[in-house]
């Protein structure tokens, strides 16, 4: 079991996290951040399933992300 | 439930100004964390190059230097030379290192000098808008290779990490990646090996990273990475190259 939070505000939008996400539990939000771009957000449906295996956080070239486990 | 991954100590919490899916922020990231991890974050000394990293010591939280376009090796000799008890290592871009520094990283490889090189090769002159490098791929766009890059004209793909490895003076040379997460675990290896070769005293040390620059091969983040994997890494063979 585990959980991420994701710095909203500091995150660029790439996606790298989404897309290395084993359990696809990232989505890119529709709302804008502060910088104009859509951020990845953590799952609001299944955060359970997250593993806490960091495979987000080890991508994100902005270290936005935080891992619990 | 416990914290597993933050922010690295050394490296500042202010936000970059790397485009979106850059890697150079990627490596930057890896390379405090080896360092906090070796506990050197006062025995470091970096050389921040020019090209999209020459703001780095904004970023790093540890002592940093500047040099001129290409002559990062030169300045972290100097600075070795003087302070050999330090861990002096040079931070360059592709057209950096294997454009206008090519005689200063040979015959830094080639006196053994006991640094340690990060070699960021994204196949392009990032900063100045995209222009083609020694490193670009063959067919490969760029602003000065509009329609693509041609061997007859503009010569092949330069392999310095290969060319460097000749030199009895380079100790450790490897080439990594950063275009998925156990590429990345990899590039962090790898720089931790090059920094324990040089505070093992054996000599020069050398890690190519193949890094995304999205900005200017007009791929979204995840698109450039695949490229890595596609194309990149078929030209630029990833792996050790030299392990003396
Ligand atoms: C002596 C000198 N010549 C040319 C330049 C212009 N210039 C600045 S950055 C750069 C290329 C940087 O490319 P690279 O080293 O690959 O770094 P990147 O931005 O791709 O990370 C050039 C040619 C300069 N600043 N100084
Ligand atoms: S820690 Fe692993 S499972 Fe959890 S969000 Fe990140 S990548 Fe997905
Ligand atoms: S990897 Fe980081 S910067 Fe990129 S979308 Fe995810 S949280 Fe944002
Ligand atoms: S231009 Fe390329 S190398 Fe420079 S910051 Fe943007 S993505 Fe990174
Ligand atoms: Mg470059």
């Amino acid at each position: 079991m585990g959980k991420i939070t994701i710095d909203r505000n500091a995150c660029k939008g790439c996606g790298l996290c989404a897309i290395n996400c084993p359990e696809k539990l990232i989505i890119i939000d529709e709302s804008m951040n502060v910088r104009g771009v859509h951020p990845a957000k953590f799952t609001e449906t299944d955060p359970e399933k997250c593993k806490g295996c960091k495979m987000c956080a080890i991508m994100c070239p902005e270290v936005c992300i935080e891992v619990y486990k | 439930m416990k914290k597993v991954f933050e922010r690295p100590a050394s490296l500042r919490a202010v936000p970059t100004h790397y485009c979106s899916g850059c890697g150079h922020s990627i490596v930057h990231r890896l390379v405090c964390e080896v360092i906090d991890e070796l506990g050197i974050r006062e025995d470091v000394i970096a050389v921040c190059p020019v090209g999209c990293a020459v703001i780095a010591y904004e970023y790093w939280d540890f002592d940093c230097s500047e040099a001129p376009h290409g002559r990062t090796p030169c300045v972290a000799t100097g600075i070795k030379r003087v302070h050999p008890d330090k861990v002096v290592f040079s931070y360059q871009g592709d057209g950096d290192l294997a454009a206008i520094g090519t005689a200063e990283i040979i015959h830094t490889a080639n006196r053994g000098e006991n640094i340690t090189v990060f070699f960021i090769n994204n196949g392009v002159y990032g900063m100045t808008n995209g222009q083609m490098a020694p490193t670009t791929l063959i067919g490969q766009k760029t602003s000065t290779s509009i329609h693509g890059r041609d061997i007859t004209r503009d010569g092949y793909p330069m392999k310095m990490s290969e060319l460097l490895s000749q030199l009895p003076g380079a100790k450790y040379i490897e080439r990594v990646s950063v275009d998925n997460p156990a590429n990345v675990l990899k590039t962090r290896a790898a720089i931790k090996k090059a920094l324990k070769c040089q505070m093992e005293g054996k000599g020069f040390s050398l890690v190519e990273i193949l890094s995304p620059c999205p900005t200017y091969w007009g791929l979204s983040p995840k698109d450039a990475c695949r490229r890595i994997e596609d194309e990149m890494s078929k030209a630029f063979p990833l792996g050790v190259i030299k392990d003396a």
